[in-house]
């Protein structure tokens, strides 16, 4: 019952996550063609929230006409919002396994194409307590390490690592979000977690990043698309070249994404 | 009785109920129809899926059990005294009634954590909540709590304390008198703020993830259990979402039972 009202609650968000600044129009629009106008609905993994948000912002201002509506959420939650009829017209996935199903129930307009990387990255509590140096460390006895559970995106890139690198953990818990990870090991309760490179940066001081050459067994690839139901596909396409292009590349950078 | 009154109530009352029981209902046939029945009985008989059921089970009838053993003192405090703030205590410990379950998590964390006002006390006596079954049952304790605590205090009201006054005027004390008076006659009550408070632990999901994390067999239960199969398997979420479902309604059908054997007491007693 609780998993019906958090989705109601995540479309609530949707709803109101209008990004309604219509904008202070100084926008030097270069003389470029037909000018863009309407709205359009994004559908981001919630990884990307930071960025998108400060990207749907630059691109309202550059092109004052259209407004972008951000939706956030685990990217398997939006692709079944998505098959369900979800009006969206980007969805800018966290894995190419949850794109690759809406390519084959034939909703992508066109090929998605890869616009960012992530690496996971060891987060302790700013103080350490553990003494974590390296991916073995987590590992030893009595460390209390917490990881996604391998169903979501970070929890199969761990089990990665763990593959290449023959070190065994054994999780004290599996969470279902990066978020859930990360807030265990703020709030003290784990000594170590296994988060985004840019979910550490996000988190600013609250914990503190160790990287780890083995994190390179797992690279995640972020593919975007505009999708064929858009009903504004001039301004989808438009956002979608807006995030692989210079702009959009050098957000991503700043938070931390590697490049596709 | 209730034929004697329905023809007292308004058309346009029957059709709002009716709508209401409708758009209760509707969601939940909804979801059965989802149901991929040729494979429900493994789905739902998976290792993880099992595990979840059977800790879940646990959990929540321990969680009943501290329900019962804080939650009658405190009924009995709240109905049966007087003292100076009474009414602020009651609304605060029933606080966990109306607050978002995941900053219940959240002060709980800052009391039992390792890093709570508590956790140093706890890891003194060697003695680590986190991440631990004890966690989901703390967590649950403190959202099924109210439950308990308002259904028996009601109940207490509506008794009154005739049979008390006269049993401890024959001599009874105390003890005697919560024993052999006060205790009976609120057994139905007690039941179903039992059964009550059950179903709230069974379902408590915010504080649990929050506070306790999520591990098989130790932490993940069906709640929890059924958000992450949602992530990639659907079908087993919708299976065991189901499987909730009916322990829901058996619980319900169990407080309707109880609670209709509490009004006869009751009327019994008046």
């Amino acid at each position: 019952m609780n998993v019906r009202l958090r989705s109601l609650s995540a479309a609530a968000v949707a709803i109101a996550v209008v990004a309604g600044a219509s904008a202070c129009s100084s926008a030097t629009s270069s003389a470029t063609p037909p000018a863009l106008s309407g709205s359009i609905t994004v559908f981001a993994a919630a990884s990307l929230t930071t960025t998108f948000r400060s990207l749907a912002a630059t691109f309202q201002r550059k092109n004052p006409d259209v407004t972008v509506q951000l939706s956030f959420a685990g990217s398997a939650d939006l692709v079944t919002q998505i098959t369900n009829g979800a009006p969206a017209d980007v969805f800018a996935s966290a894995d190419t396994k949850n794109m690759t199903k809406l390519v084959d129930a034939k909703l992508v307009d066109g090929q998605p194409v890869n616009f960012a990387t992530n690496v996971l990255e060891i987060a302790v509590p700013p103080d350490n307590p553990a003494s974590i140096r390296s991916f073995a460390d987590l590992a030893k006895p009595g460390v209390k390490t917490v990881v996604c559970a391998p169903q979501v995106p970070c929890g199969s890139a761990t089990v990665a690592v763990e593959r290449v690198s023959g070190v065994i953990l054994t999780p004290v818990s599996e969470e279902s979000a990066v978020t859930d990870v990360l807030g265990k090991v703020s709030s003290g309760e784990a000594d170590a977690g296994l988060v985004y490179v840019t979910d550490v940066k996000a988190a600013g001081s609250t914990v503190k990043g160790i990287e780890f050459a083995e994190s390179r067994a797992a690279v995640n690839t972020y593919p975007i698309a505009a999708l064929r139901g858009s009903t504004n596909a001039a301004v989808a396409t438009a956002f979608v070249d807006y995030v692989i292009g210079i702009v959009g590349q050098k957000t991503l950078a700043a938070a931390g994404f590697g490049k596709p | 009785m209730a034929p004697r009154w329905s023809s007292a109530i308004p058309g346009w009352v029957i059709a709002a109920a009716v709508v209401g029981a409708v758009f209760v209902l509707f969601p939940l046939a909804a979801m059965a129809t989802r149901v991929d029945w040729p494979n429900f009985l493994s789905l739902v008989t998976s290792p993880s899926s099992v595990a979840a059921l059977l800790l879940s089970l646990r959990t929540s009838l321990a969680a009943t059990a501290a329900c019962i053993v804080l939650g009658v003192p405190m009924a009995l405090m709240l109905a049966r005294t007087a003292f100076r703030g009474q009414r602020l205590v009651r609304a605060l410990v029933l606080l966990p009634l109306v607050l978002p379950p995941v900053i219940g998590g959240i002060a709980l964390l800052a009391a039992f954590g390792r890093r709570g006002l508590l956790g140093q006390t706890f890891d003194v006596l060697g003695v680590s909540i986190a991440f631990s079954t004890a966690a989901v049952v703390i967590a649950q304790t403190f959202v099924a709590l109210p439950f308990l605590v308002l259904s028996l205090e009601s109940s207490l009201r509506l008794t009154g304390t005739r049979y008390e006054a006269v049993a401890s005027t024959l001599g009874a004390t105390p003890t005697t008198v919560l024993r052999r008076i006060t205790l009976p006659l609120i057994f139905p009550a007690l039941l179903s703020g039992a059964v009550l408070s059950f179903a709230r632990a069974l379902g408590e999901f915010g504080a649990t993830l929050t506070f306790a994390g999520s591990l098989q067999g130790v932490t993940r239960t069906l709640p929890l259990e059924i958000y992450l199969q949602r992530e990639t398997d659907p079908d087993a979420a919708v299976a065991l979402s189901l499987v909730l479902v009916l322990v829901a309604v058996l619980v319900v059908g169990l407080t309707l039972r109880t609670s209709a054997a509490s009004s006869l007491v009751r009327r019994g007693t008046s």
